[in-house]
């Protein structure tokens, strides 16, 4: 049987998910996600054709709300928030920096 | 007309975003206004904070739905998804938007030269906030540090998506023109691309003439104007015409147009690290249009720009395109009207072009119809006829009478014949350089005269008479 | 125990004979006194608290109805927004953070009159069946502080089973209220998905999330839950109609009513003590005119596969807003992604990232159609067997939990923690209500619940099931 998930998989998940990965951890978290992904399965053999996916257990539409403003957050309680601020704006690193 | 060599066609594509005018966002009551004090018009929902949750704007459905069936597409039952990605600008690092079953397909839209362009889809989703990066010149790959504004994150908008179809930079300005008039005639959007409140994305390949297959495409953004539009296309193209006769090949990436520079830049590469991992958003049931929404939509649609265009055009006897400017300014009616009494086409169209740029003011239709029946006869100098315009414009009233009180009478050629001969007689040497064909000098008789009759003298007229006299 | 509960706090405070202040300080200082063992509580809210006595005694003062909660303290799983006060998720990416904003439920408790006194311990971002993954410390089981008191709303649970409040609110994505309400020996409500609004919940996975009630007694859950349900506007999955009250169906009983017995969940993997008190709990029904029987419902084996697929598919979309830009714990980073990379892998505890991963890898391309698409048709396919089974039935009955509250640190693998969720998996994925009534002990001394389960909106039937069950405890006790 193969594994069910690979370390060089969840290196990438973890990329995708802006997550790090020691090395010291992916042997750990490569077996747990293998383990998990094992009792999925037993999905597999469940002939599910002709069964719509269900993405919300109450079946609703169309809820929707009416076009009228109404009051937004303080400013200043919003940038209270912010790790960093600066001239009303939240301030982050830049896009292109040095990862250092 | 091609911009590539010999043996190159354009293949382009167009996503243009498209900001719906309501008055609150998608999702949230937050007022969707341009330029406000950064983070004024945020709330839970818009910041994506914890535990908040989004409830969809119904306007903005119908907007986007009244778009659909603007650009003929079919509407469908819909459902928002999830586009999950990171980016600072986003405050849910999650784009809530459309995938696999969009509110609009499969549509098309006809431009004023005929030409049909297909149109792949058009989806509601949300607007991201808005980074400015410090330092460096404000440029993204020098800056220091980015500030962001989420005012605008959340702004409803309905990405429309062309079939790659278009084969030149004319073709693809065109179309985002047209584009913007529906968006006007129908209030979906005030689609100024000026203000960011209709932004074009251009998907740029190039292929043999003829050839069928689809090259790399780069994806061009940062497009600011119907002009930087069509340089960014041409230059894109070249681009890739350049690689590939040197041997090379373009390679697939989102390219930022710099406007001064005249170039794109390469940005992100669309590389395998781009997994958007798209699933159907758990907190917003899908949206269902009833016939009787669809068909309520059809009913209170205005008569778009295209089909305004033919009736003008058939009627006035111009093409399609010809009629651009007056659907352009909303005169088409008033053109027709006119038209309809009596007015010739070909003239009507031109005073709408050249001297209605700012309306018609109190002036009837009727009353235009006369002053351009004036003209045709003759009765009344260009310039005449320009002064009587504004004044109806200004204050109504019927051209003859204007006329008459302004002294206007048509001016008898003897009378116009006698002046100039007074004229070459007081000014003989300049009268020898026009008869020896020197031109500059024929604005010197043309003023002369319209001095002596208080610009009463058909300039046209004046110039018949010169050329006679100086062919006698 | 010897707590008022929730329904004679209301009446004395209601009547005026005790001020809701004086039921506020006497809460307070049983959780002074007694909850430093237990670890229950992650911040207290004591000034809003007193601010909202004051004005419940200010209304009662005035003549008028300070409403069915009046005075009643309550806590609130730290998931929960409070305005001005913390919210965590037991986790350090949101060490300090304080919401600008308090969750719909948290309007509907006040206005009923009730008082916030503090937020509870969880599993980080509800992640977990025992309380052990906070940030913050665990929570002990108030019958044995060495074992655990279930998760992931371990903290309400433990509250309440100690009697340092009356009731509180949990949240139940996969058994979050009911497993720890059977190993704290209280009473726990799932609710029909859609009947709670969501709104200001914070997020683990949005289409099985729901907000529930814990107390000692049916009755007192019946009163917080009519208080809290109802349609939202603020939450589009709310169910637009309205909801069935539960407090006046809870002396219907049950004669006459059609209990099944879930086949699957009677069997392996449940230890005994715990399958001998499901049968004595349909005994009971039996002797209250109920006919009991087994129903098979097959495809409720594959809930946990399922669940584990999409439950942390949702959890890795909804958990990626902790990128340290707007709010919460941030890491520097030279660009704004290794700032984004540093924040979340300091900031989140290896339950979440074990799951963010996993919910990643389940919706990725390549991958989505055999995992997440695949789990949620196997929703459906749970859905019609469940309506199948009701089709005979007017209620099911299972056990909770496989087992009573274990030792901390006994489950260290993370797959046995998961099937601690076996039996209570099925009623999330398909937004049914659910919940844990206490029926006696195991061979070790510690509480035993039996879970109930209902149709879509049948809460009034389940509740007056939950009161027989109840009955019959106080009779055998």
């Amino acid at each position: 049987m193969t594994k069910r998930i690979t370390a060089d998989e969840v290196t990438h998940v973890a990329t995708l998910a802006r997550l790090r990965v020691a090395d010291d951890e992916l042997v750990m978290f490569t077996e747990q996600l293998a383990a998990v992904l094992e009792t999925a399965s037993a999905l597999e053999a469940l002939d599910l054709d002709g069964v719509e996916p269900m993405a919300q257990p109450y079946a609703l539409t169309n809820v929707l709300r009416e076009d009228v403003v109404t009051p937004s957050l303080d400013p200043t309680e919003v940038l209270a928030m912010a790790p960093a601020a600066e001239d009303g704006r939240f301030r982050v690193p830049p896009a292109l920096g040095d990862a250092q | 007309m091609s911009e590539l060599s010999d043996g190159w066609e354009m293949v382009i594509g167009l996503e243009v975003h498209v900001e719906l005018a309501t008055k609150s966002k998608l999702f949230c009551g937050c007022s969707n206004s341009f330029g406000d004090q950064p983070n004024t018009n945020v709330c839970p929902t818009c910041l994506g904070l914890p535990g908040s949750l989004p409830v969809v704007n119904a306007q903005a459905v119908q907007y986007a739905m009244t778009l659909g069936r603007a650009i003929g597409c079919t509407v469908s039952p819909s459902v928002f998804a999830r586009k999950n990605y990171f980016y600072p600008d986003m405050p849910k690092d999650y784009q809530t938007t459309q995938y696999d079953q969009p509110t609009n397909e499969d549509g098309s839209l006809e431009l004023p030269d005929g030409t049909v362009i297909g149109i792949e889809r058009a989806h509601i989703e949300e607007d991201t906030g808005k980074s400015t990066h410090l330092g460096g010149g404000g440029r993204i790959h020098d800056a220091t540090a980015t500030l962001v504004d989420y005012n605008r994150a959340g702004v409803p908008l309905v990405e429309v998506v062309t079939r790659p179809e278009l084969t030149s930079a004319d073709e693809a300005r065109a179309y985002v023109a047209e584009l913007r008039d529906i968006l006007i005639a129908t209030g979906v959007s005030d689609a100024r691309m000026e203000e960011g409140s209709m932004r074009v994305d251009a998907n740029v390949s190039v292929r043999p003439t003829g050839d069928a297959e689809l090259r790399t495409r780069c994806e061009i953004k940062n497009i600011n104007s119907l002009r930087s539009l069509g340089r960014a296309i041409n230059y894109e193209a070249r681009r890739h015409v350049a690689l590939y006769e040197a041997g090379e090949a373009p390679s697939q990436e989102t390219r930022h147009w710099d406007e001064d520079g005249g170039r794109s830049t390469s940005g992100r590469s669309k590389e395998d690290a781009d997994d958007y991992r798209y699933f159907a958003c758990p907190d917003l049931p899908p949206l269902a249009p009833t016939p009787a929404e669809l068909a309520a939509i059809d009913e209170a649609m205005p008569v778009l720009p295209g089909r305004r265009r033919s009736a003008l055009a058939s009627a006035a006897g111009v093409s399609m395109a010809e009629t651009s400017l007056a659907v352009e300014r909303g005169l088409d009616t008033f053109a027709l009207d006119a038209i309809a009494a009596g007015g010739q086409g070909i003239s009507v169209m031109k005073h709408v072009d050249q001297n209605l740029a700012d309306g018609v003011g109190v002036m009837t239709a009727e009353s235009f119809a006369a002053l351009v029946a004036l003209e045709a006869d003759g009765a009344l100098s260009a310039t005449q006829v320009k002064t009587v315009l504004y004044e109806m414009v200004a204050s109504g009233g019927q051209p003859a009478d204007i006329a008459a009180s302004m002294g206007f009478e048509a001016m008898d050629n003897s009378e116009l014949e006698s002046l100039l001969d007074q004229l070459i007689a007081d000014n003989p040497d300049e009268w020898a350089r026009f008869a020896e064909g020197d031109s500059k000098v024929q604005g010197f008789f043309v003023g002369q005269i319209m001095k002596a009759t208080q610009g009463k003298a058909d300039g046209k007229i004046v110039n018949q008479l010169m050329s006679a006299k100086a062919k006698a | 125990m010897s707590t008022p509960t929730a329904i004679e706090i209301a009446a004395q405070v209601r009547s005026g004979s005790q001020s809701a202040t004086a039921a506020l300080e006497s809460s307070l200082s049983d959780i002074a006194e007694r909850d430093r063992e237990l670890h229950s509580f992650l911040h207290l809210t004591e000034d809003r608290a007193r601010a909202q006595a004051a004005a419940v005694d200010a209304v009662v003062a005035a003549g008028n109805d300070p409403g069915p909660l009046a005075g009643v303290p309550i806590a609130l799983k730290d998931n929960m927004c409070t305005r001005g006060a913390p919210t965590t998720c037991s986790s350090k990416m949101l060490e300090g953070w304080k919401p600008p904003y308090d969750a719909t439920v948290v309007s509907r408790l006040e206005a009923a009159g009730a008082l916030v006194v503090g937020k509870t311990n969880l599993d980080e971002f509800a992640m977990g069946s025992s309380t052990e993954n906070s940030a913050f410390g665990p929570t002990r089981n108030p019958h044995d502080p060495s074992r655990v008191p279930g998760g992931s709303s371990g903290g309400s649970a433990a509250a309440v089973g100690a009697g340092l409040v009356p009731v509180s609110l949990g949240s139940d994505t996969g058994g979050s209220i009911r497993q720890p309400a059977s190993l704290c020996g209280v009473v726990g409500v799932k609710p029909t998905y859609g009947a709670v609004s969501r709104y200001g919940l914070i997020a683990f996975a949005s289409s099985l999330d729901q907000i529930g009630p814990f107390a000692t007694t049916v009755g007192d859950a019946a009163l917080v839950l009519d208080a809290i349900s109802g349609h939202d506007p603020l939450d589009a999955t709310s169910i637009p109609a309205a909801i069935p009250t539960v407090s006046s169906a809870l002396t219907n009983g049950v004669a006459g009513k059609r209990i099944g017995i879930i086949d699957e969940l009677m069997g392996e993997g449940i230890d005994e003590d715990v399958l001998r008190q499901t049968e004595l709990a349909a005994e009971a029904f039996r002797s209250a005119g109920a006919t009991v029987e087994r129903v098979s419902i097959p495809a409720t084996i594959y809930g946990l596969a399922a669940y584990y697929l999409i439950a942390p598919a949702e959890a890795s979309s909804n958990l990626a807003r902790y990128d340290g830009v707007r709010y919460g714990a941030r890491v520097d980073g030279g660009n704004v992604e290794a700032m984004n990379i540093a924040t979340r892998t300091a900031g989140f505890g290896d339950e979440v990232k074990r799951r963010i991963m996993l919910g990643t890898y389940a919706l990725s391309s390549g991958y989505y159609d055999a995992y997440y698409g695949k789990a949620q048709r196997v929703r459906s396919l749970i859905a019609a067997e469940f309506a199948t089974a009701y089709e005979q039935f007017d209620l099911l009955l299972s056990p909770t939990s496989p087992s009573t509250a274990f030792e901390l640190g006994a489950k260290s693998d993370p797959m046995a923690l998961y099937m601690c969720d076996v039996c209570t998996i099925p009623s999330n994925l398909v937004g049914h209500p659910a919940m844990s009534v206490p029926f006696g002990s195991g061979d070790d001394g510690l509480p035993i619940g039996v879970q109930i389960l209902a149709p879509m909106l049948h809460e009034p039937a389940m509740f007056a099931a939950a009161a027989v069950l109840e009955a019959a405890q106080k009779g055998s006790s």
